[in-house]
Protein backbone atom coordinates (compact mmCIF):
# COMPACT_ATOMS: atom_id res chain seq x y z
CA UNK A 1 0.00 0.00 0.00
CA UNK A 2 2.60 2.27 0.93
CA UNK A 3 4.81 1.56 -2.12
CA UNK A 4 1.71 2.38 -4.42
CA UNK A 5 1.10 5.77 -2.78
CA UNK A 6 5.19 6.69 -3.25
CA UNK A 7 4.87 5.19 -6.33
CA UNK A 8 1.73 7.40 -7.36
CA UNK A 9 3.24 10.90 -6.00
CA UNK A 10 6.49 9.84 -7.44
CA UNK A 11 4.56 9.97 -11.16
CA UNK A 12 2.23 12.68 -10.25
CA UNK A 13 5.48 14.63 -9.42
CA UNK A 14 6.97 13.93 -12.61
CA UNK A 15 4.02 14.91 -14.59
CA UNK A 16 3.97 18.14 -13.10
CA UNK A 17 7.27 19.05 -13.66
CA UNK A 18 6.87 17.95 -17.46
CA UNK A 19 3.50 20.42 -17.44
CA UNK A 20 5.15 22.91 -16.23
CA UNK A 21 8.36 22.69 -18.16
CA UNK A 22 6.17 22.18 -21.75
CA UNK A 23 5.33 26.03 -21.80
CA UNK A 24 8.13 28.25 -21.08
CA UNK A 25 6.66 31.35 -22.45
CA UNK A 26 7.50 33.82 -19.83
CA UNK A 27 5.12 36.82 -18.75
CA UNK A 28 2.12 37.58 -21.06
CA UNK A 29 1.61 40.95 -19.84
CA UNK A 30 4.94 41.96 -20.89
CA UNK A 31 4.01 41.04 -24.90
CA UNK A 32 3.06 44.27 -26.69
CA UNK A 33 0.55 42.60 -28.59
CA UNK A 34 -2.60 43.93 -27.03
CA UNK A 35 -1.41 46.53 -25.42
CA UNK A 36 -2.95 49.20 -27.33
CA UNK A 37 -6.32 47.17 -27.23
CA UNK A 38 -6.30 47.13 -23.73
CA UNK A 39 -5.11 50.84 -23.40
CA UNK A 40 -8.03 51.60 -25.49
CA UNK A 41 -10.99 49.45 -24.10
CA UNK A 42 -9.85 50.53 -20.63
CA UNK A 43 -10.06 54.29 -21.55
CA UNK A 44 -13.54 53.60 -23.42
CA UNK A 45 -14.88 51.89 -20.52
CA UNK A 46 -13.24 53.52 -17.90
CA UNK A 47 -14.29 56.53 -19.52
CA UNK A 48 -18.16 55.56 -19.97
CA UNK A 49 -18.29 54.32 -16.49
CA UNK A 50 -16.68 57.44 -15.28
CA UNK A 51 -19.34 59.37 -17.46
CA UNK A 52 -22.37 57.48 -16.43
CA UNK A 53 -21.71 56.94 -12.67
CA UNK A 54 -20.76 60.66 -12.23
CA UNK A 55 -23.90 62.52 -13.88
CA UNK A 56 -26.11 60.08 -13.25
CA UNK A 57 -25.87 57.53 -10.68
CA UNK A 58 -23.63 59.57 -8.13
CA UNK A 59 -25.93 62.79 -7.82
CA UNK A 60 -29.02 60.58 -7.37
CA UNK A 61 -27.09 58.46 -4.49
CA UNK A 62 -26.29 61.87 -2.71
CA UNK A 63 -29.76 63.00 -3.53
CA UNK A 64 -30.97 60.29 -1.82
CA UNK A 65 -28.77 60.92 1.10
CA UNK A 66 -28.84 64.05 1.77
CA UNK A 67 -32.94 63.89 1.98
CA UNK A 68 -32.70 60.83 4.26
CA UNK A 69 -30.58 63.42 6.24
CA UNK A 70 -32.92 66.65 6.30
CA UNK A 71 -35.88 63.90 6.46
CA UNK A 72 -34.97 62.73 9.79
CA UNK A 73 -33.30 65.97 10.90
CA UNK A 74 -36.95 66.87 10.31
CA UNK A 75 -38.59 64.22 12.21
CA UNK A 76 -35.80 64.58 14.76
CA UNK A 77 -37.61 68.86 15.60
CA UNK A 78 -41.12 67.41 14.84
CA UNK A 79 -40.46 65.11 17.77
CA UNK A 80 -38.70 67.29 20.15
CA UNK A 81 -41.48 69.35 19.40
CA UNK A 82 -43.89 67.49 20.18
CA UNK A 83 -42.18 65.71 23.34
CA UNK A 84 -42.09 69.34 24.86
CA UNK A 85 -45.67 70.23 24.25
CA UNK A 86 -46.26 66.25 26.16
CA UNK A 87 -44.22 67.57 28.78
CA UNK A 88 -46.26 71.23 29.04
CA UNK A 89 -49.30 69.00 28.87
CA UNK A 90 -47.98 66.53 31.76
CA UNK A 91 -46.96 69.77 33.30
CA UNK A 92 -50.58 71.67 33.18
CA UNK A 93 -51.69 68.25 34.38
CA UNK A 94 -49.83 67.92 37.26
CA UNK A 95 -50.96 71.17 38.51
CA UNK A 96 -54.65 70.55 37.67
CA UNK A 97 -54.37 67.75 39.82
CA UNK A 98 -52.60 69.79 42.65
CA UNK A 99 -55.19 72.41 42.18
CA UNK A 100 -58.00 70.41 43.19
CA UNK A 101 -56.02 68.45 45.79
CA UNK A 102 -55.75 71.73 47.30
CA UNK A 103 -59.00 72.72 46.63
CA UNK A 104 -60.52 69.12 47.95
CA UNK A 105 -58.18 69.65 51.17
CA UNK A 106 -59.84 72.76 52.21
CA UNK A 107 -62.96 71.78 51.33
CA UNK A 108 -62.89 69.08 53.34
CA UNK A 109 -61.11 71.19 56.06
CA UNK A 110 -63.61 74.02 55.98
CA UNK A 111 -66.58 71.30 55.75
CA UNK A 112 -65.14 69.57 58.71
CA UNK A 113 -64.70 72.65 60.63
CA UNK A 114 -68.52 73.53 59.90
CA UNK A 115 -69.61 69.81 61.69
CA UNK A 116 -67.72 70.44 63.64
CA UNK A 117 -69.03 73.75 65.33
CA UNK A 118 -71.88 72.62 64.53
CA UNK A 119 -71.39 69.88 66.86
CA UNK A 120 -69.83 71.93 69.33
CA UNK A 121 -73.16 74.24 68.97
CA UNK A 122 -75.31 72.06 69.63
CA UNK A 123 -73.66 70.13 72.30
CA UNK A 124 -73.27 73.26 73.99
CA UNK A 125 -77.03 73.97 73.77
CA UNK A 126 -77.78 70.80 74.90
CA UNK A 127 -75.14 70.73 77.50
CA UNK A 128 -77.29 74.15 78.66
CA UNK A 129 -80.64 72.99 78.11
CA UNK A 130 -79.12 69.67 80.24
CA UNK A 131 -78.24 71.86 82.78
CA UNK A 132 -81.62 73.85 82.66
CA UNK A 133 -83.24 70.64 82.95
CA UNK A 134 -81.23 69.49 86.00
CA UNK A 135 -82.03 72.39 87.82
CA UNK A 136 -85.49 72.51 87.18
CA UNK A 137 -85.65 69.04 88.40
CA UNK A 138 -83.54 69.82 91.12
CA UNK A 139 -85.93 72.61 92.43
CA UNK A 140 -88.99 70.37 91.53
CA UNK A 141 -87.22 67.45 93.51
CA UNK A 142 -86.54 70.06 96.30
CA UNK A 143 -89.86 71.36 96.11
CA UNK A 144 -91.20 68.47 96.43
CA UNK A 145 -89.33 67.39 99.00
CA UNK A 146 -90.93 70.48 100.95
CA UNK A 147 -94.21 69.50 100.06
CA UNK A 148 -94.16 66.64 100.39
CA UNK A 149 -93.14 66.86 104.12
CA UNK A 150 -95.66 69.16 104.38
CA UNK A 151 -97.96 67.05 102.87
CA UNK A 152 -96.96 64.32 104.46
CA UNK A 153 -96.99 65.93 107.79
CA UNK A 154 -100.77 66.87 106.98
CA UNK A 155 -101.52 63.88 106.34
CA UNK A 156 -99.74 62.27 109.20
CA UNK A 157 -101.78 64.93 111.04
CA UNK A 158 -105.23 64.18 110.09
CA UNK A 159 -104.79 60.50 110.16
CA UNK A 160 -103.75 60.75 113.36
CA UNK A 161 -106.49 62.88 114.46
CA UNK A 162 -108.34 60.75 112.74
CA UNK A 163 -107.57 57.74 114.61
CA UNK A 164 -107.54 59.43 118.03
CA UNK A 165 -111.11 60.75 116.74
CA UNK A 166 -111.91 56.87 116.39
CA UNK A 167 -109.96 55.65 119.13
CA UNK A 168 -111.44 58.28 121.74
CA UNK A 169 -114.06 59.53 120.00
CA UNK A 170 -113.16 63.46 120.56
CA UNK A 171 -111.59 65.79 118.69
CA UNK A 172 -108.12 67.00 119.64
CA UNK A 173 -106.42 69.97 119.72
CA UNK A 174 -104.85 69.99 116.34
CA UNK A 175 -101.87 72.49 116.92
CA UNK A 176 -101.01 69.45 119.79
CA UNK A 177 -101.21 66.90 117.51
CA UNK A 178 -99.33 68.60 114.64
CA UNK A 179 -96.17 69.23 117.21
CA UNK A 180 -96.75 65.66 118.47
CA UNK A 181 -96.26 64.75 114.28
CA UNK A 182 -93.72 67.22 113.44
CA UNK A 183 -91.21 66.28 116.60
CA UNK A 184 -91.65 62.41 115.66
CA UNK A 185 -91.43 63.06 111.31
CA UNK A 186 -88.26 65.03 112.14
CA UNK A 187 -86.90 62.23 114.23
CA UNK A 188 -87.80 59.62 111.38
CA UNK A 189 -86.30 62.09 108.80
CA UNK A 190 -83.21 62.48 110.87
CA UNK A 191 -83.03 58.44 110.90
CA UNK A 192 -83.51 58.49 107.25
CA UNK A 193 -81.41 61.27 106.38
CA UNK A 194 -78.30 59.51 108.58
CA UNK A 195 -78.53 62.56 110.57
CA UNK B 1 -1.11 23.90 -21.79
CA UNK B 2 -3.68 25.07 -18.55
CA UNK B 3 -0.67 24.08 -15.97
CA UNK B 4 1.00 26.94 -16.74
CA UNK B 5 0.38 29.28 -14.02
CA UNK B 6 1.02 32.49 -16.66
CA UNK B 7 -1.44 31.02 -18.96
CA UNK B 8 -4.47 32.57 -17.39
CA UNK B 9 -2.70 35.98 -18.45
CA UNK B 10 -2.96 35.06 -21.65
CA UNK B 11 -4.84 38.01 -23.78
CA UNK B 12 -6.80 36.62 -26.69
CA UNK B 13 -9.02 37.80 -29.54
CA UNK B 14 -12.67 37.40 -29.42
CA UNK B 15 -14.15 37.66 -32.42
CA UNK B 16 -13.06 39.83 -35.66
CA UNK B 17 -10.17 41.33 -35.73
CA UNK B 18 -10.80 45.14 -35.40
CA UNK B 19 -7.77 47.44 -36.87
CA UNK B 20 -8.47 51.55 -37.74
CA UNK B 21 -5.06 52.95 -39.06
CA UNK B 22 -3.37 49.95 -38.86
CA UNK B 23 -3.56 49.95 -34.92
CA UNK B 24 -5.00 46.31 -33.24
CA UNK B 25 -7.67 47.38 -31.19
CA UNK B 26 -9.77 44.06 -31.45
CA UNK B 27 -12.09 43.03 -28.77
CA UNK B 28 -10.60 40.58 -26.56
CA UNK B 29 -10.71 38.69 -22.99
CA UNK B 30 -9.28 41.36 -21.63
CA UNK B 31 -12.18 43.97 -22.49
CA UNK B 32 -15.14 41.62 -22.16
CA UNK B 33 -14.09 41.59 -18.45
CA UNK B 34 -13.46 45.56 -18.59
CA UNK B 35 -17.29 46.20 -19.88
CA UNK B 36 -18.72 43.02 -17.11
CA UNK B 37 -16.92 45.10 -14.77
CA UNK B 38 -18.03 48.49 -15.70
CA UNK B 39 -21.92 47.05 -16.40
CA UNK B 40 -21.74 45.12 -13.01
CA UNK B 41 -20.87 48.14 -11.52
CA UNK B 42 -23.73 50.61 -13.16
CA UNK B 43 -26.13 47.96 -12.54
CA UNK B 44 -25.35 47.72 -9.09
CA UNK B 45 -25.54 51.25 -8.47
CA UNK B 46 -28.03 52.32 -10.57
CA UNK B 47 -30.37 49.54 -8.34
CA UNK B 48 -28.83 51.41 -5.36
CA UNK B 49 -30.34 54.49 -6.38
CA UNK B 50 -34.16 54.36 -5.59
CA UNK B 51 -36.09 56.84 -3.97
CA UNK B 52 -36.56 55.18 -0.69
CA UNK B 53 -36.36 56.38 3.18
CA UNK B 54 -35.56 53.15 4.09
CA UNK B 55 -33.24 51.61 1.66
CA UNK B 56 -32.92 47.85 0.96
CA UNK B 57 -30.26 45.61 0.57
CA UNK B 58 -28.39 46.60 -2.84
CA UNK B 59 -29.32 51.01 -2.18
CA UNK B 60 -27.89 50.12 1.53
CA UNK B 61 -24.84 48.60 -0.23
CA UNK B 62 -24.75 51.59 -2.67
CA UNK B 63 -24.89 54.39 -0.42
CA UNK B 64 -22.40 52.38 2.22
CA UNK B 65 -20.12 52.77 -0.15
CA UNK B 66 -20.83 55.93 -1.54
CA UNK B 67 -19.91 57.52 2.08
CA UNK B 68 -16.99 55.30 2.46
CA UNK B 69 -15.30 56.39 -0.39
CA UNK B 70 -16.63 60.17 0.69
CA UNK B 71 -14.88 59.56 3.84
CA UNK B 72 -12.05 58.24 2.55
CA UNK B 73 -11.25 61.50 0.35
CA UNK B 74 -12.22 64.41 3.55
CA UNK B 75 -9.89 62.14 5.66
CA UNK B 76 -7.02 62.10 3.34
CA UNK B 77 -7.21 65.15 0.56
CA UNK B 78 -9.84 67.23 2.68
CA UNK B 79 -13.07 69.10 1.23
CA UNK B 80 -10.84 70.93 -1.84
CA UNK B 81 -10.87 66.80 -2.88
CA UNK B 82 -14.39 67.17 -3.29
CA UNK B 83 -14.66 67.53 -7.71
CA UNK B 84 -12.69 64.56 -7.58
CA UNK B 85 -15.11 62.30 -5.66
CA UNK B 86 -16.65 60.59 -8.65
CA UNK B 87 -13.34 59.74 -10.18
CA UNK B 88 -11.70 58.44 -7.15
CA UNK B 89 -15.26 56.43 -6.91
CA UNK B 90 -14.88 54.98 -10.44
CA UNK B 91 -11.62 53.88 -9.94
CA UNK B 92 -11.90 52.76 -6.85
CA UNK B 93 -14.96 50.78 -8.02
CA UNK B 94 -13.75 49.51 -11.20
CA UNK B 95 -10.42 48.32 -9.83
CA UNK B 96 -12.52 46.67 -7.08
CA UNK B 97 -14.97 44.45 -9.62
CA UNK B 98 -12.18 44.15 -12.01
CA UNK B 99 -10.05 42.29 -9.20
CA UNK B 100 -13.08 40.31 -7.70
CA UNK B 101 -14.10 39.14 -11.17
CA UNK B 102 -10.93 37.99 -11.70
CA UNK B 103 -11.35 35.89 -8.54
CA UNK B 104 -13.93 33.68 -10.76
CA UNK B 105 -12.22 30.61 -11.68
CA UNK B 106 -11.46 30.94 -15.28
CA UNK B 107 -12.15 34.49 -15.54
CA UNK B 108 -9.52 36.95 -16.47
CA UNK B 109 -8.00 39.48 -13.96
CA UNK B 110 -8.04 42.83 -15.97
CA UNK B 111 -5.60 44.75 -13.10
CA UNK B 112 -2.70 42.07 -13.66
CA UNK B 113 -1.62 43.37 -16.73
CA UNK B 114 0.54 45.99 -16.18
CA UNK B 115 -0.38 48.08 -18.97
CA UNK B 116 -3.75 48.43 -17.66
CA UNK B 117 -2.53 49.44 -14.26
CA UNK B 118 0.01 51.67 -15.93
CA UNK B 119 -2.06 53.38 -18.08
CA UNK B 120 -4.59 54.44 -14.74
CA UNK B 121 -1.09 55.44 -12.06
CA UNK B 122 0.34 57.96 -15.54
CA UNK B 123 -3.26 58.95 -16.19
CA UNK B 124 -3.32 59.76 -12.04
CA UNK B 125 0.39 60.99 -11.82
CA UNK B 126 -0.46 63.42 -15.06
CA UNK B 127 -4.05 64.53 -13.89
CA UNK B 128 -2.60 65.55 -10.44
CA UNK B 129 0.25 67.39 -12.02
CA UNK B 130 -1.95 69.14 -13.55
CA UNK B 131 -4.03 70.14 -10.62
CA UNK B 132 -1.40 70.92 -8.92
CA UNK B 133 0.15 73.27 -11.21
CA UNK B 134 -3.36 74.93 -11.67
CA UNK B 135 -3.75 75.55 -8.19
CA UNK B 136 -0.57 76.67 -7.46
CA UNK B 137 1.34 77.72 -10.80
CA UNK B 138 5.06 77.15 -10.53
CA UNK B 139 5.07 77.10 -6.28
CA UNK B 140 3.94 73.75 -7.03
CA UNK B 141 7.87 73.12 -7.56
CA UNK B 142 8.10 73.81 -3.86
CA UNK B 143 6.51 70.60 -3.56
CA UNK B 144 10.54 69.47 -4.05
CA UNK B 145 11.65 71.14 -1.61
CA UNK B 146 11.08 70.46 1.93
CA UNK B 147 10.84 73.29 4.67
CA UNK B 148 13.80 72.94 7.45
CA UNK B 149 16.29 71.03 4.98
CA UNK B 150 19.74 72.65 5.77
CA UNK B 151 20.93 74.10 2.55
CA UNK B 152 23.89 71.89 2.36
CA UNK B 153 21.10 68.91 1.93
CA UNK B 154 19.15 70.36 -0.68
CA UNK B 155 20.50 69.85 -3.53
CA UNK B 156 20.00 66.12 -2.41
CA UNK B 157 16.64 66.07 -0.94
CA UNK B 158 15.60 67.80 -3.81
CA UNK B 159 16.89 64.70 -6.36
CA UNK B 160 15.32 62.67 -4.14
CA UNK B 161 12.62 64.16 -3.74
CA UNK B 162 11.99 64.43 -7.78
CA UNK B 163 12.98 60.85 -7.84
CA UNK B 164 10.21 60.12 -5.75
CA UNK B 165 7.50 62.33 -7.30
CA UNK B 166 8.12 60.64 -10.47
CA UNK B 167 8.51 56.58 -9.42
CA UNK B 168 4.58 57.31 -7.85
CA UNK B 169 3.14 56.42 -11.33
CA UNK B 170 5.26 52.78 -11.51
CA UNK B 171 5.02 52.02 -8.02
CA UNK B 172 1.47 52.74 -7.80
CA UNK B 173 0.96 50.92 -10.89
CA UNK B 174 3.90 47.62 -10.51
CA UNK B 175 2.10 47.25 -6.65
CA UNK B 176 -1.07 46.76 -7.81
CA UNK B 177 -0.21 44.07 -11.11
CA UNK B 178 2.51 42.65 -8.95
CA UNK B 179 -0.42 41.96 -5.46
CA UNK B 180 -3.00 40.40 -8.13
CA UNK B 181 -0.15 38.60 -11.00
CA UNK B 182 1.34 36.94 -7.54
CA UNK B 183 -1.64 36.03 -6.08
CA UNK B 184 -3.40 34.48 -8.95
CA UNK B 185 0.23 32.50 -10.13
CA UNK B 186 0.51 31.09 -6.52
CA UNK B 187 -2.99 30.08 -6.50
CA UNK B 188 -2.95 28.19 -10.07
CA UNK B 189 0.47 27.00 -8.82
CA UNK B 190 -1.34 25.40 -5.29
CA UNK B 191 -4.37 23.96 -8.12
CA UNK B 192 -1.86 22.29 -10.49
CA UNK B 193 -0.49 20.79 -7.51
CA UNK B 194 -3.79 19.13 -5.91
CA UNK B 195 -4.34 17.67 -10.25
CA UNK B 196 -0.82 16.30 -10.04
CA UNK B 197 -0.65 14.92 -6.56
CA UNK B 198 -4.40 13.46 -7.18
CA UNK B 199 -6.78 12.50 -4.45
CA UNK B 200 -3.98 10.97 -2.53
CA UNK B 201 -1.91 13.95 -1.94
CA UNK B 202 -3.97 16.60 -3.37
CA UNK B 203 -5.59 17.54 -0.06
CA UNK B 204 -2.96 19.71 1.27
CA UNK B 205 -2.21 22.06 -1.56
CA UNK B 206 -6.37 21.98 -1.83
CA UNK B 207 -6.59 23.50 1.54
CA UNK B 208 -3.48 25.78 0.88
CA UNK B 209 -6.01 27.11 -2.34
CA UNK B 210 -9.15 27.36 0.10
CA UNK B 211 -6.92 29.74 2.20
CA UNK B 212 -5.17 31.45 -0.54
CA UNK B 213 -8.65 32.29 -2.55
CA UNK B 214 -9.95 33.96 1.16
CA UNK B 215 -6.71 35.58 1.32
CA UNK B 216 -6.59 36.63 -2.61
CA UNK B 217 -9.97 38.40 -1.73
CA UNK B 218 -8.58 40.21 0.98
CA UNK B 219 -6.03 41.50 -1.54
CA UNK B 220 -8.60 42.21 -4.39
CA UNK B 221 -10.07 44.57 -1.45
CA UNK B 222 -6.93 45.63 0.21
CA UNK B 223 -5.52 46.88 -3.10
CA UNK B 224 -8.33 48.77 -4.88
CA UNK B 225 -8.39 50.21 -1.43
CA UNK B 226 -4.57 50.96 -1.07
CA UNK B 227 -4.88 52.14 -4.94
CA UNK B 228 -7.96 54.72 -4.11
CA UNK B 229 -6.93 55.76 -0.82
CA UNK B 230 -2.91 56.88 -2.78
CA UNK B 231 -4.52 58.49 -5.74
CA UNK B 232 -6.31 60.46 -2.47
CA UNK B 233 -2.88 61.23 -1.02
CA UNK B 234 -1.42 62.18 -4.24
CA UNK B 235 -4.12 64.65 -4.95
CA UNK B 236 -3.95 66.06 -1.30
CA UNK B 237 -0.09 66.93 -2.16
CA UNK B 238 -1.62 68.93 -4.94
CA UNK B 239 -4.04 70.39 -3.57
CA UNK B 240 -2.79 71.71 -0.31
CA UNK B 241 0.69 72.01 -0.70
CA UNK B 242 2.34 71.43 2.97
CA UNK B 243 5.89 72.13 2.04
Amino acid sequence: MKKIIFQFLALSLIFTYSAQSAESGGMPQLNPEFWISQIFWLVLTFGLLFIVLSKFILPKISNNLETRKSQILENIETADKQREETEKKVKEFDKIINDTKVEAKNFFNSERQKVLDDINNKRLSLEKDIEKEIIKAEEEIDQLKKTSQEKITKIAIETSSDLVKQLIGEDINKSSLSAIVEDLSKKEMEKHNGI
Amino acid sequence: MAANPMYQFNVYRIGPEIKINNIDISFTNASLFMVISSLAILIIFNLGTKRSIIPNKIQLLAELSYSFISKMISDTAGSKAKPYFSFIFSLFMFVLFCNMFGMIPYSFTVTSHIIVTFVLAAFIFIGVTIIGFIKHGLGYLKLFVPSGVPMVLLPLIVVIEIISYLSRPISLSVRLFANMMAGHTMMKVFGGFVVSLGIVGGWLPLGFSVALTGLEILVAFLQAYVFAILTCIYLNDALNLHH
